[in-house]
């Protein structure tokens, strides 16, 4: 396997052919903000929240899904970064609904804490407050589409790791939605397994375990959970 | 030629109004209204939530009364899941629903009220308010500030914050009780009883200053409702809705709250956003009643706690059995705060208040809830329809200022007609009108469901409708 040496906010690092950016930056302490990324599943570079310079490069590139090369001169950090960064996680909040107050995932979410660390105080764009529905057809959890910010980690999760591909996606643009099983209501879905490992790796309030009310704490979060990473190390992936 | 007087916007309660009054020909007053301008739209925007989000929901409604908006609707929700709340749960809820009716009623009392009560209702305005009475009776400022942070404290403690708390949900209450906050809270209840019976030898030493205003301030035949527990005795958080007329006799004796829609029909008008229940029977709009500690007191036998059973004693003594005038509201809402801290102390020193049990679970189970407790306004209803899979269609809400809001309106026009002279707007009649309302210390963010300021404007029109006269504040 061969070695590549690369910088990474002018710091000399190492990593091994077909790690990504994110990665050898996870190993070396320089943390790059990210929502779709997760240990364990496959990367999508859904979210765009890990846009990264690259010497000679003169387009942006997501650090969770670019691999690292030889002599590689990235830039993670600099003013211009974090002003993408600012802007993209307030899109994220525009193309939805998304009430934090009166969340289940208040004070547990990542887009939250997101945006605190981004310094988004307020909202410049405009709203686009679409019209966007809750499935609580299944016994035990709910999707709440108002606060989908379509990093697809339940798609991948499902298909991944518990193996069951009940969650996709349909339509395009605004319009984009996860579904369960070719869009029938996810309490007919015959793929379902009931396992929970969505709404685990929900960053926002949008999956959810039913009959939790707003509170602290409300959306449960498992970081302890060995399964995620140990399952795709098993498998391969 | 006949003109109206508007006052807009009416200042020291809590929403936004403006007041209109029209004057015939003669320059007599024929007609008052309140206005309340502003809308809130809770109905139509949960509809589509998750029912269990609706407590947090409806909280927002107010950042005064979140706990009350809670407790009906959390009350709402275990109807619809077809459960009870432990009862330590339901306990825990009426200590946190008290502790909000302390500070509610210490924020009216002492912050919006004590002003006119200690200077007169026509002293300067810039003397009559909290900071002068903090300047002219310090102890009484103190009593008002220290009950109500003694009661956002109980809020604090139990349900996690003061505004906006999230420890009441579905089914009871999310944390149990510990030992060292209910020490904390009992420690607080000696001074609080103190402050409130300073509060009330003080009312009693001044109120024959106030007779002219209690015979004119909303002195009218009216019915009451307030809900009442087994024994009769007052009770803020359940039991049943009783309704008694004007002379005590009882209307409805034990309503099932989940039925009130059998009894309440609800009015609009078109000058207002806050619609105006009447009582069915007696169709609209002579079905008037009103609720609130007033109420409260008048449709109970007793309250239920021994000092405060003995001012109710007192009180009716001065006032009747059935007190026909809202001025004596204020007088009521000091027995309704020393009530309410002696049953804190009462519930807190209960065997299973520490009970980690504190919580039932349950599914959507009906379609329909209703949940009906008493706000520090006054009853305060929440009723939900839901789909299968608990997603809420439909909700109505009947918030306390609503029920006042005919009496309301009486009251105005009462106090216009004693003391509207002539074409011009006075100060003293000014005065009045901004104080009779404030006696039913109506919440009209919450009863209309606005960004707003607490403000009052008073306009004088013509028949024609042009504005003679105007002012605000």
């Amino acid at each position: 396997m061969s070695v590549y040496t690369l910088t990474i906010d002018g710091k000399d690092v190492a990593g091994s052919d077909g790690q990504t950016i994110m990665e050898v930056a996870e190993e070396n302490g320089i943390d790059i903000p990210g929502l779709c990324h997760l240990e364990g599943i496959h990367d999508r570079g859904a979210c765009r929240l890990c846009v990264v310079e690259i010497a000679g490069s003169p387009k942006l590139a997501a650090a969770c899904v670019t691999q690292i090369a030889e002599g590689m001169e990235v830039t993670a950090h600099s003013d211009a970064l974090l002003e993408y960064r600012r802007t993209i996680t307030e899109m994220l909040f525009m193309e939805r609904n998304h009430v934090c107050a009166v969340c289940v995932a208040n004070n547990h979410c990542e887009l939250q804490d997101t945006a605190e660390d981004m310094g988004l105080t307020h909202f410049d764009l405009p709203r686009i407050s679409p019209k966007a529905d809750i499935d609580a057809s299944h016994p035990l959890f709910a999707i709440d589409h108002n606060r989908c910010i379509l990093c697809l980690r339940c798609v991948r999760v499902c298909d991944e790791i518990e193996g069951a591909h009940t969650w996709d996606v349909m339509h395009r643009g605004l319009d984009t939605r996860v579904q369960t099983d070719m869009g029938i209501p996810w309490g007919e879905s015959p793929t379902c397994t009931s396992c929970g490992k969505c709404v685990q790796v929900c960053p926002t309030g949008a999956l959810f375990e039913k009959g939790r009310a707003v509170a602290r704490g409300s959306k449960r979060r498992r970081p302890f959970l060995p399964w995620m990473k140990v399952v795709a190390e098993e498998r391969g992936l | 030629m006949s003109r109206t007087v508007v006052i807009d916007p009416v200042t020291r309660i809590e929403g936004h109004s403006k007041i209109t009054i029209q004057l015939d020909d003669r320059g007599e007053v024929t007609d008052a209204h309140f206005h309340v301008t502003q809308f809130r739209g809770f109905e139509r925007i949960t509809q589509g939530r998750p029912v269990h989000e609706m407590p947090a929901i409806m909280a927002r409604i107010c950042g005064i009364c979140p706990v009350s908006h809670m407790v009906a609707s959390s009350k709402a929700v275990d109807d619809i899941m077809a459960v009870e709340p432990t009862p330590t749960g339901a306990d825990l809820r009426r200590v946190i629903n008290l502790g909000q009716i302390v500070q509610s009623n210490a924020l009216s009392f002492f912050h919006l009220s004590s002003p006119d009560l200690l200077f007169g209702f026509d002293a300067d305005p810039a003397v009559r308010n909290i900071v002068g009475v903090a300047r002219a009776n310090p102890q009484l400022a103190k009593d008002g500030i220290g009950l109500r942070k003694w009661g956002q404290q109980i809020i604090e403690w139990i349900a996690g914050k003061r505004i906006h708390p999230e420890g009441i949900v579905p089914g009871g209450v999310a944390t149990p009780l510990t030992a060292e906050v209910r020490d904390r809270i009992l420690d607080g209840v000696p001074e609080a009883i103190a402050a409130v019976e300073r509060a009330i030898a003080w009312y009693k030493s001044d109120m024959l200053r106030w007779e002219e205003e209690a015979a004119t301030f909303g002195n009218f035949r009216s019915a009451f409702m307030g809900l009442v527990d087994r024994q009769g005795n007052v009770d803020h958080y359940g039991g049943w809705i009783r309704v008694v007329d004007a002379d005590g006799k009882a209307l409805a004796e034990r309503i099932d709250p989940r039925t009130f829609n059998d009894y309440i029909g609800e009015a609009v008008e078109p000058w207002s956003y806050l619609k105006s229940p009447y009582w069915k029977a007696m169709g609209y709009p002579d079905g008037m009643y009103r609720v609130g500690p007033l109420a409260r007191l008048n449709v109970a036998e007793r309250t239920g706690t021994p000092r405060a059973d003995e001012e109710l004693e007192k009180f009716r003594w001065r006032v009747g059995r059935v007190a026909g005038s809202s001025f004596h509201y204020h007088y009521a809402r000091l027995i309704d705060t020393l009530h309410a801290i002696e049953r804190i102390d009462a519930l807190l020193r209960g065997p299973d208040i520490l009970d980690t049990h504190v919580r039932s679970y349950a599914g959507i189970n009906r379609r329909e809830g209703i949940g009906v407790s008493e706000a520090p306004r006054g009853t305060l209803m929440h009723h939900y329809r839901v789909d299968d899979d608990g997603i809420v269609q439909w909700a109505n809400l009947v918030i306390a200022t609503g029920h006042n809001n005919m009496a309301m309106n009486r009251a105005v026009l009462q106090v216009a007609r004693h003391h509207v002279k002539g074409e011009a707007i006075t100060e003293p009649m000014l005065n009045r009108v901004e104080a009779v309302i404030r006696c039913y210390d109506p919440c009209l963010s919450c009863s209309t469901h606005a960004l707003g300021q607490m403000a009052l404007r008073i306009q004088l029109l013509a028949p024609d409708g042009t504005v003679l006269d105007e002012l605000a504040r």
